[in-house]
């Protein structure tokens, strides 16, 4: 297959980026997006050119680094798909491939499609975990929790971070994100004494990180390659509004 | 976990605390939708205007109208302004806009266009409180609120741009809804979801055809 890529080229942050347009050609409809970028690196390298920088890790799906925004969505055309699992196949041969990095005030890119998303890092870092004292492993079943509730609170777990939700959010916020760690913690036994703070401090820092509010378009679960349902988003506005009009039973 | 500083409040400062307030000023702004609608409905009766002058007189002589009569106000203005901040934090939020962005594949056209409706429907109700509510309770018109509702309806152009004006408000109600039970976190699970999504269609769709059929039915009355 043959295809025609115009990638955003950008020294550092400071530097304002651009694009370039390559081409190649012989790419196999079985390679994968990233596969393809690969051999088009390969290319620049042997031309002693500077090959576009992305970011990738896995390739399988699992650690979400591969953030791109290809053709106008969050990892290319497909729904709820990181870019390494998004196919040649997918594209029509001979068409222009318009490939971006995930644009966002808090995720600065560092260069060409790399973009530093240390600001969901941060957010978790406020809220997103129990303070346990460690000590020797508990007894799986001395907390009993059912099993539809151990499901739903998996189902948020299963955010990988990526920032898709970011990316596709026409007001780039994260809030499919920070509301997937609250949602997932405060169905738990373990999550419920810092519960209150827990949501409080999350939303305080994804404001002070200059995230965008939360519309409520549905574009982050439609990209979201976890599949988190958008009952996280609720779940955070029930949690949030409760922290603020009901007093917290583990403060004094 | 550090306690984060308790303040009553700085929340409704946070993007999620403005949310609340544009999802509680837009419920509050829809019950009033049904509200207007059942009077204006009266318009249809054929008695001449009695039951509806009847009932534009209590509406603007009540002193309980009165209050909430300035809450609704205030309920405009919260809503406004807010819709006003989340413009400007969403230009700060993505300085550089993407080249290419496929947003109609992944969201709705009303979620898309909440900003246009919301353009159409203020002016809307700029010219409709201009043409009515400073005419009759300001102005003090000779006419009745019935006759000035009449003469309104009739001239094609007002009922052209009040129809147009009820498509647009029926976009803002179909994200609108939805949207609101959504911030006040009620939908917390895929049952209730579609649920609501079809409440918020359905009501999108009968309230503004409400409001349209009544200018309609007065313009081909003067056919």
């Amino acid at each position: 297959m043959r295809f025609t890529l115009r990638i955003w080229r950008q020294k550092n942050a400071q530097a304002p980026g651009h694009f370039e347009t390559y081409e190649v050609d012989g790419i196999s409809p079985d390679a994968s997006f990233l596969e393809m970028l690969d051999v088009l690196n390969e290319r620049l390298i042997k031309e002693g050119k500077d090959p576009v920088a992305f970011d990738h890790d896995c390739r399988e799906g699992i650690c979400g680094s591969c953030g791109l925004f290809i053709n106008g969505r969050a990892h290319g055309p497909l729904p709820n798909i990181t870019t390494c699992r998004l196919y040649m196949r997918h594209f029509e041969d001979g068409s222009t491939i318009t490939v971006e990095p995930f644009r966002a005030k808090p995720f600065p890119v560092i260069k060409d499609l790399v973009v530093d998303r240390s600001a969901l890092d941060r957010i978790i870092q406020k809220g997103g975990y129990i303070s346990v004292n460690a000590g020797s492993a508990p007894d799986a079943n001395a907390i009993p929790i059912p099993k539809p509730v151990a499901d739903r609170a998996f189902d948020y777990a299963t955010c990988i971070g990526c920032g898709a939700c970011v990316a596709a959010c026409k007001n780039a916020s994260a809030m499919l994100f920070t509301a997937a760690k609250v949602a997932h913690l405060a169905l738990l036994p373990q999550g419920q004494p810092e519960r209150r703070q827990r949501v409080r401090r999350m939303v305080q820092q994804m404001d002070a990180e200059g995230f965008g509010h939360c519309s409520n378009t549905g574009a982050c679960a439609v990209e979201c390659p976890a599949k988190i349902p958008l009952t996280a988003i609720a779940q955070l506005q029930r949690e949030f509004i409760r922290a603020h009009l009901t007093p917290d039973p583990y403060l004094r | 976990m550090e306690a984060v500083s308790p303040s009553a409040t700085s929340w409704l400062h946070t993007s999620v605390g403005r949310k609340v307030v544009m999802a509680a000023t837009g419920i509050f702004l829809m019950s009033f939708l049904v509200v207007h609608l059942a009077g204006n409905l009266l318009l249809l009766r054929s008695d001449g205007g009695a039951a509806f002058n009847a009932y534009a007189e209590f509406m603007s002589t009540n002193p309980l109208i009165r209050v909430l009569e300035i809450l609704l106000f205030l309920g405009f203005v919260l809503h406004i302004y807010q819709g006003l901040y989340f413009i400007f934090r969403e230009r700060a939020a993505r300085p550089i806009r993407y080249s290419l962005n496929r947003a109609e594949a992944n969201t709705n056209i009303f979620s898309r266009t909440m900003r246009l409706s919301a353009i159409v429907v203020l002016v809307f109700l700029i010219v409709h409180l201009r043409h009515f509510f400073v005419e009759h309770r300001l102005l003090g018109s000779p006419y009745t609120m019935y006759e000035l509702c009449v003469a309104a309806f009739e001239n094609p152009y007002y009922s052209a741009f009040y129809v147009l004006s009820m498509v647009f408000l029926a976009f803002h109600l179909a994200h609108g809804f939805y949207s609101s039970f959504q911030t006040l976190g009620l939908i917390l699970n895929r049952r209730i979801e579609r649920a609501v999504r079809w409440a918020g269609a359905a009501f999108a769709f009968v309230i503004p055809l409400g409001f349209a059929i009544i200018p309609l039915y007065f313009l081909l009355r003067t056919l």
